[in-house]
């Protein structure tokens, strides 16, 4: 497999160097399975810029989750993960383990799609950020239930001191997604790393977490990483995006662009796949066949066997991402052979 | 006969035209008190999880049935397939009552009204072949002599896109998408007329929904189907269906032609779920929260209308007073106190 041209060429993210948060380069991350060794994320380079939210966006299987976990090396053994992950100046991937939860422990945190299983059932909610709040902020005794009291009341759970003191199981979805937030809020993050924080939750609910997760963006100053694989959420939410698709990062773009003038075929047919109004009833526009086998992937772009605009080249090597046009890298060599969006939709 | 004009009328019609009347429909579930709750003498609590649905679906149409968890829309698809027995109210198929069939007519019920699940992983039989489950369905309404059986499957595996060697496959070689294509064509051994889909591409990848969805489209206009659209995704149910029904807390609050309904909501629940529903143009983002609160649990289900604790223009009279599914002035049906239905048919004439 060929490699782009140097480690840290910031063309490979699309914007120079020193302004990124957290740069990941070539990330590749291996499971040892019994049919043998599994290549969720091959190659991966993205930066991420202070205050920004950050969509990485696909289907499953496409590696989303799998970079994600990697950045905190949240995957168990026996898998492997090679590249660099740099926070800081400091290569998370090598750090010593300890090391790397000093540095990231307290300035990213991490939320997840399920929150009844990312929380402690035995321990109340209160119980849960006290302990994020004497581990990185020092704090103890009133001033620390002071703080966790503010904590819930900014994620907006309604009696926030009494709440304190409720146990997981006592919450609803929604509740506990925001109680995860607010633990995950505690050590004053600079990065938070979401993994479908609103799959589980119905659309009204996942209306509020989302524009929470904005206010929270604004008033706070953090970061975001939202790993999704719905286009709404990614419009409304993101402001670069990022897409995969077997195990490869295919396309960024900021968002406006990622809708109105995809770069890689992929991105162009997963939007046209979904209705946008307008044709009721007509036949939609599937992407044909089911995403490949990660242990068996066709030669040259992974996406060509389901691509309506390949060609020999696509199938002959696996192309690399490069910039097309200013903020925007595409791996797909027809780039400058697909449509625009004149509407978007709804 | 082709997709019929959608109505907006939720009054009585010619029941020929009909395929499901249901009428105040109820269902619960009664819910396991805790040893500390039985030594408190406390009372046992129940899942309300259908309140008084009424509903019409006319043959040959889609009838999209959308809403949020506890909202009852799967309970009421169940209810209509005989999943699960109502504790009150009526359902119409063709005009017969679907409750009193016993017998023979109750198997040709099954026949005709073919239910397909949300998770094609757990909703065919892993240790049969794609042929064993076609072939069961096949002979156990007698479908075809068994001479004939290997011609049928062989027909429905094309009509539902599968190649014909998969009759030999078990369903875990399939891959999602083609699991519940195995599903569909379980599902029309039977050459139902009524097919009640719950969370049918939920499951799915957004890339292959289409290809599910397409094939929907194309079996209903070949067959004849009536098809009853359960889903959450408001896309999906806004695309396929003729008309669509709203529902909160168990009961149909809105109901009406799919366009009027989804350019102009007449519900304040309605307004507030589509609004909630993420846009995929990202210059139309809103700042402001759809609606506040959390939903309800269907344990303790508000009294008055189900709605009013968040609903942004709830009055006195809707905490107490339960609205109505009714036409109101304007032709639209929902149940809202904020607009007074529509005067009987004798005032109209006057």
């Amino acid at each position: 497999m060929s490699r782009p041209p140097a480690p840290h060429d910031p063309r490979a993210a699309g914007l120079p160097d020193g302004e990124a948060l957290l740069s990941v380069r070539h990330l590749d991350t291996t499971f040892h399975t019994p049919r043998g060794p599994l290549h969720a994320v091959r190659d991966v380079s993205f930066d991420v810029r202070p205050g920004e939210v950050l969509g990485i966006v696909g289907e499953s299987g496409s590696g989303k989750s799998v970079t994600l976990r990697s950045i905190l090396r949240l995957l168990k053994p026996p898998t492997e993960i090679t590249g660099e992950v740099r926070w800081k100046g400091l290569d998370l991937l090598t750090a010593s383990r300890r090391r790397m939860l000093e540095v990231t422990g307290a300035e990213i945190s991490v939320i997840f799609q399920e929150p009844m299983t990312a929380l402690n059932p035995v321990l109340t909610v209160g119980e849960q950020i006290l302990e994020s709040l004497r581990a990185h902020e020092g704090l103890r005794g009133a001033a620390a239930r002071d703080r966790a009291t503010e904590l819930l009341d900014l994620v907006g759970i309604p009696s926030p001191r009494e709440r304190l003191g409720a146990y997981p199981h006592e919450f609803s979805g929604g509740m506990r997604q925001r109680a995860m937030i607010a633990i995950a809020l505690a050590s004053t993050p600079q990065l938070l790393l979401a993994d479908e924080p609103t799959t589980a939750l119905d659309v009204t609910i996942q209306d509020q977490i989302l524009k929470l997760l904005l206010r929270l963006r604004e008033q706070l100053g953090m970061s975001v990483i939202l790993v999704t694989h719905d286009l709404g959420v990614v419009a409304q939410t993101c402001d670069r995006v990022a897409v995969m698709y077997a195990g490869r990062l295919v396309e960024t773009a900021p968002v406006r662009a990622v809708f109105r003038e995809p770069k890689h075929a992929y991105t162009l047919g997963l939007r046209l796949s979904l209705p946008s109004g307008g044709a009721h009833r007509q036949p939609l526009q599937p992407i044909p066949g089911a995403p490949p086998d990660l242990q068996d992937l066709p030669p040259g772009c992974p996406f060509a066997p389901r691509c309506s605009y390949v060609t020999d080249a696509c199938r002959a090597e696996e192309p690399r991402r490069q910039p097309v046009a200013p903020q925007h890298t595409s791996a797909c060599i027809h780039s400058d052979r697909l449509p625009a969006f004149e509407e978007v939709g709804s | 006969m082709s997709a019929r004009s959608p109505r907006t009328s939720a009054g009585s019609a010619g029941t020929d035209g009909l395929a499901f009347e249901v009428d105040g429909l109820v269902k619960t579930f009664p819910v396991e008190r805790t040893l500390f709750e039985r030594l408190r003498r406390e009372e046992a609590r129940a899942v309300h999880a259908l309140n008084g649905v009424a509903l019409r679906v006319e043959r040959g149409e889609t009838l999209g049935i959308v809403g949020e968890s506890g909202c009852g829309k799967s309970t009421l698809a169940r209810c209509l397939v005989r999943l699960h027995e109502p504790d009150t109210g009526t359902i119409r198929y063709h005009g017969i009552d679907v409750r009193s069939l016993r017998g023979d007519a109750l198997r040709q019920y099954h026949r005709k009204v073919q239910m397909i699940f949300q998770d094609p992983y757990s909703s065919l039989n892993p240790r049969m072949s794609v042929g064993q489950i076609l072939r069961e369905a096949l002979t156990v309404h007698a479908m075809r002599p068994p001479k004939a059986v290997f011609a049928r499957q062989s027909e429905l595996l094309d009509l539902v896109g599968l190649p014909v060697d998969s009759l030999e496959r078990m369903p875990h070689e399939f891959s999602g998408g083609q699991r519940q294509r195995i599903g569909i064509a379980r599902a029309l051994a039977l050459e139902p007329e009524t097919l009640v889909a719950d969370e049918l591409v939920s499951a799915l990848d957004v890339s292959v929904q289409a290809q599910v969805i397409n094939l929907l489209l194309e079996l209903q206009s070949r067959l004849h189907l009536t098809v009853l659209f359960v889903a959450h995704d408001l896309r999906l149910v806004r695309h396929i269906s003729h008309r669509v029904a709203v529902m909160y807390l168990g009961r149909v609050v809105e109901v009406g032609a799919t366009e009027a309904l989804f350019k102009d909501p007449r519900h304040p629940y309605t307004r507030a779920l589509l609004s909630a529903a993420p846009s995929l143009d990202p210059e139309r983002k809103t700042e402001s929260e759809a609606v506040k609160g959390e939903l309800p649990s269907p344990m303790r289900i508000p009294p008055g209308c189900p709605f009013h604790p968040r609903c942004p223009v709830a009055m006195e009279r809707c905490r107490s007073e339960v609205p109505a599914l009714l036409p109101r002035a304007d032709g639209r049906v929902h149940a809202c106190h904020l607009e007074e239905p529509q005067p009987t048919e004798d005032a109209r004439a006057a």
